[in-house]
């Protein structure tokens, strides 16, 4: 161990070599991951951060031997990996305890595969248990436990095994806010204190600040297909303490890592379906989670506000809040840059105006959206105004995965709706313009309005 | 309450697909074949068969209650391998699923009743009578308990949540520790209350399988089922009597000694999180767990062979290989397409001999099938609407009022679980001592055995509404009729749905024994296509025989497919609560 806490890296244990991951043939092809090169030594904190959908997790079940890559190596201690990697465990999100078991029996259950004896299988359980902080709980069910406490045993049931490699699927964003704290302060003291025998952690996290916390290195994924974008070094000493100035600093630069920045105009909207280019999806948001975000950061004087900030405000994980800055990018409401985020005019017109006045901006902006465009083209062209919701799945499924296409045109149908632009029949499924409500043209006071001007 | 996880334990049958593709029409094929095989065989039989007397003295009574126990129990044991065999199969593999759903989904919509004959002969061909018969009688209970438990716990391997999956890969549980640790316990649930329901199905068929009589051939097995059809013929009331009351019996000791204690015991493997405000409770559970004979018996028997197995069995190590989807190497693709081809070809072969078989059946008679299929379908229609007509009033009290509940649920349970067949000499004796028309006899058969269905969901459904919305109901001062349009009907509508779809099935199944009966030296029968089947078997004809048949699952198949599918979207799309 170095005078900082970090510890020495020792050889290389996990190493993958331009590894792809793709689902499905012809029509229905994905690709979820492209080109990842990844090594892991011992010694380290691995964490990967990215979007949703950036495929994080698909990258560490990889690693665990639980999917199979697609095309390129996967390499553990330098052979390549066939089937479920023997050295590995995974602690889950969600728990993974079997709830007709006890605390003690879960434990125990992943040593009796191992053909442990079974007085030594119960003397390592009752061990681990203790060792958690479980004592006097062996004989309770999950259900009767609290989520710390039942994450408590997943980690013990983890470490039962004792693996080279321990993976940890987002084990803490399950949990209330005090039980992730108290159970990473524990984790982090396990791990650098050397209490346990695991050589190297690789962590998938929603959580930036966690990251930070607890990583020496950070892994940031971008989707379509997930790649990596970026590894930091991550070289705070620890105990490392979440107020401080380099912390701060830190977490400010994975975020305009994650973020980005606002491109131009042209670039941010993409082009609609059947088009050339690639198709501009839209980003997931509800109308109110945007407005909600805008009048947040119309309340500062400058217009501006950090995004971890804005995240550490609203919501959890970061992962909840990419998709809402993505929309108010798309529809010129803010600029992104070096984590900041700041409000155009006419996101301040729209965070300052009333309920009618919102609706008109909104509309004229996201009439200029590709797909909203071409959806209001396609009704135009039908003599009654009005196309089935298959017949739009049907095109958009040329360019997207089945369940993207449902919620891109979810999306596009939320936020028709708001605008007055179109409608959507629940008793026909169709998608229709209303006729008796139209949007006043004259009222729109818009494209004078340059989105991005850096 | 136990129906409202009835409900989401059962309203697993309802698959995606809504159109007849081509899977179906070779499955239709294929159970047309095995049709024509059985029929094949059955009239290489040799003519006469001794038959065994049938004793009316209630003293046999328990005896004959001990053997028709004990083929329900065979046919269990037998449907529960068969599920998770089967269950397994098409979970694990996409290409099994592809073809083992649509067989599933055809099956159990194939009219039993009718296969009974061909299942009889066939043995008897091949085996000494007794055996033969025995079998018979255990594969036709089998046929009637299997298909919805397989559809459980199918269902359960699938919806097992990824990561205790995954968490039995990263583990490497082998498949005997993946079976005890996770797949089974998961299951557990669903497969109990399917089981209580298969078992209640199960004796319907049992009445039926110990006596019958197939052209000049006679059939039957000592038991219950054979008691009081005997007892019924011989016009002894006493005898009936005796006989329902046996039955009961057994029903409610079965209920209360077996089931009961089992359905408490198998909440242990609930996944969700939170406690049941309302769990099953058994004395006779209490009685065990508070045994220390019953629980050493318990250590030294149940936990002893349990040890025993995992030392056996749980040493076998299994690394599986991660799960890839790579192409098929050309030498499989090859064996496929060979194996298709020999299937194919086999099927098309027997295909055209059945297809011979049913040119030779008269015109008249498929004239005679159509009349049929058009007026059962108007009984089943009646007797659906009957049903509903009181089980929607009575469910939605039952259900609204928990103190009615605790008092009438034991008793409506009861009701039933004890199977229609056994009323029927009992109804029988009635229409036909006081010249009933034979229409209203078979309607009210085919109601006896499917309303329970209709009630049980009601229930489920009324207590399933939020309190919430019942109470904003109450401030709006919905009343009458506008509180029942408003909230009870469209709360119900999901539920409902899900009732009437079994109730619906059961209903064509139950025409085969409710339109033609035999009764003393007479035989009485309606127009309609359960009665034509009857007739063909008894009569022997089996071009009429596959010819009913066939048309009875393509009616039962696509009236679910195309009808009950379609509303059973719209009530998990629109009514249901979320």
């Amino acid at each position: 161990m170095t005078a900082h806490g970090h510890k020495q890296l020792g050889e290389v244990l996990v190493e993958l070599r331009n590894v792809c991951k793709s689902y499905g043939r012809g029509d229905k092809y994905t690709e979820a991951l492209r080109g990842i090169n990844l090594t892991i030594r011992e010694g380290e904190f691995v964490a990967l951060l990215g979007p949703s959908g950036c495929g994080k997790s698909t990258l560490l079940r990889i690693i665990a031997g639980l999917i199979g890559a697609t095309s390129g190596e996967v390499l553990y201690r330098g052979k390549p990996l066939r089937g479920v990697n023997p050295n590995t465990t995974i602690v889950f999100q969600s728990f993974a305890l079997y709830p007709w078991l006890t605390v003690q029996e879960n434990v125990e259950a992943a040593l009796e595969p191992l053909g442990v004896p079974r007085l030594e299988r119960t003397k390592r359980a009752l061990k681990l248990i203790d060792h958690v902080g479980l004592d006097g709980f062996e004989t309770a069910y999950p259900r009767e436990l609290s989520g710390g406490m039942r994450q408590k045993v997943g980690f013990a049931r983890a470490m039962a095994v004792e693996p080279e490699l321990l993976c940890l699927d987002e084990p803490f964003s399950s949990l209330d806010v005090l039980s992730a704290e108290s159970l990473r302060g524990e984790l982090m003291e396990l791990w650098l204190s050397g209490g346990i025998p695991t050589k190297a952690i690789l962590m998938v996290s929603h959580n930036i600040e966690e990251a930070v916390f607890m990583a020496d290195r950070l892994v940031i994924m971008d989707k379509n297909p997930g790649h990596i974008v970026a590894e930091l070094n991550n070289t705070l000493p620890h105990p490392r303490r979440r107020k401080e100035k380099a912390f701060l600093a830190m977490v400010d630069q994975v975020y305009g890592q994650i973020v980005g920045r606002t491109r131009t105009e042209a670039e941010e909207l993409g082009s609609a379906p059947g088009e050339p280019g690639a198709t501009r999806a839209l980003p997931p948001a509800p109308i109110s989670a945007i407005s909600g975000m805008l009048e947040r950061v119309n309340e500062e004087l400058t217009n501006k506000i950090d995004i971890y900030r804005l995240a550490d405000e609203f919501v959890d994980d970061y992962d909840e809040i990419l998709p809402i800055i993505e929309a108010a990018e798309l529809l010129g409401f803010v600029n992104v840059e070096a984590g900041d985020l700041s409000l155009t005019p006419l996101g301040q017109a729209f965070a300052e105006g009333s309920i009618q006045a919102r609706k008109e901006i909104f509309a004229a902006r996201v009439k200029r959206v590709p797909l909203i465009r071409w959806i209001l083209t396609m009704l135009k062209a039908q003599p009654d105004q009005r196309l089935s919701w298959d017949v739009f799945i049907a095109a958009l499924s040329r360019e997207f995965p089945p369940e993207v296409a449902e919620r891109q045109l979810d999306t596009a149908v939320d936020w028709g709706r708001y605008a007055e632009l179109f409608s959507y029949d629940n008793s026909d499924n169709t998608i229709f313009i209303e006729t008796e409500h139209p949007v006043p043209q004259s009222a729109v006071p818009v494209s004078e309005h340059p989105t991005s001007e850096s | 309450m136990e129906a409202l996880q009835r409900r989401t334990i059962f309203a697993t049958g309802q698959g995606e697909a809504t159109y007849l593709g081509w899977a179906d029409i070779l499955i239709l094929l294929g159970i047309a074949v095995t049709v024509y095989l059985g029929v094949q065989l059955a009239s290489n039989a040799p003519p006469s068969l001794a038959r065994a007397e049938i004793d009316l003295n209630p003293q046999v009574l328990p005896y004959y209650a001990l053997r028709s126990v004990g083929r329900m129990t065979a046919a269990y044991i037998l449907s529960l391998l068969f599920s998770i065999v089967y269950g397994y199969l098409a979970a694990r593999s996409r290409s099994a699923e592809r073809v083992l759903l649509p067989i599933l989904d055809v099956l159990q919509s194939v009219p039993i009743l009718s296969f009974l004959p061909v299942v009889v002969l066939s043995l008897t061909a091949v085996l000494p009578q007794a055996v033969a018969l025995e079998l018979a009688a255990v594969v036709l209970i089998f046929t009637s308990q299997v298909w919805n438990m397989t559809y459980s716990f199918y269902q359960s391997l699938r919806t097992l949540p990824r990561e205790l999956r995954e968490a039995a890969s990263v583990f490497r549980f082998n498949w005997w520790w993946r079976f005890r640790r996770v797949d089974l316990p998961f299951a557990a649930i669903g497969l109990l209350w399917n089981s209580v329901m298969s078992w209640a199905g199960g004796w319907f068929f049992l009445m039926a399988a110990e006596i019958f009589t197939v052209g000049d051939k006679d059939f039957r097995l000592p038991g219950v089922g054979s008691y009081l059809q005997e007892a019924a013929n011989a016009n002894d009331t006493n005898a009936i009597l005796y006989g329902v009351l046996t039955l009961v019996l057994i029903v409610v000791l079965l209920d209360q000694l077996l089931w009961r204690p089992l359905l408490v015991w198998v909440q242990k493997f609930k996944l969700e999180t939170v406690e049941d405000d309302n769990p099953p409770t058994s004395w006779f559970y209490n009685l065990l767990s508070n045994s220390r004979l019953a629980s050493a018996l318990n250590q030294v028997l149940i936990v002893g062979t349990i040890k025993a197995l995992d030392r056996r069995l749980g040493k076998a190590r299994r690394f599986e290989p991660a799960e890839s989807e790579r192409p098929l190497h050309w030498t499989q693709k090859v064996a496929r397409l060979l194996a298709l081809t020999i299937f194919v070809l086999i099927v098309g072969a027997l295909g055209i001999e059945l297809v011979r078989l049913l040119l030779g059946v008269p015109l008249s008679d498929y004239a005679r099938v159509a009349a049929g299929t058009v007026s059962t379908a108007l009984r089943v229609l009646t007797a659906m609407l009957i049903a509903m007509a009181w089980t929607i009033p009575l469910g939605v009290l039952i259900g609204s009022k928990p103190i009615l509940a605790n008092f009438l649920q034991p008793i409506v349970q009861i009701a039933a679980s004890t199977p229609a067949t056994a009323f029927f000499p009992l109804i029988l004796l009635v229409v036909i001592n006081n010249n009933i028309n034979l229409n209203v006899a078979a309607v009210l058969l085919m109601l006896l055995g499917t309303q329970w269905y209709v009630l049980f969901n009601v229930i489920a459904g009324t207590t399933a509404i939020p309190k919430d919305l019942r109470d904003m109901t109450d401030l709006l001062r919905f009343k009458g009729w506008n509180r029942w349009r408003k909230l009870i009907l469209p709360s119900l509508f999901p539920y409902l749905i899900t009732g009437l779809i079994t109730a619906s099935g059961g209903a064509w199944n139950a025409s085969i024994v409710a339109e033609y009966v035999e009764f003393g030296q007479q035989t009485h029968s309606v127009i309609g296509l359960g009665a034509l089947i009857s007739e063909a078997t008894a009569k022997g004809d089996f071009g009429l025989l596959t010819a009913a048949t066939l048309t009875m699952i393509i009616v039962v198949v696509t009236i679910n497919r195309y009808f009950w599918r379609r509303l059973y979207r719209i009530a998990a799309e629109r009514y249901t609560m979320e």
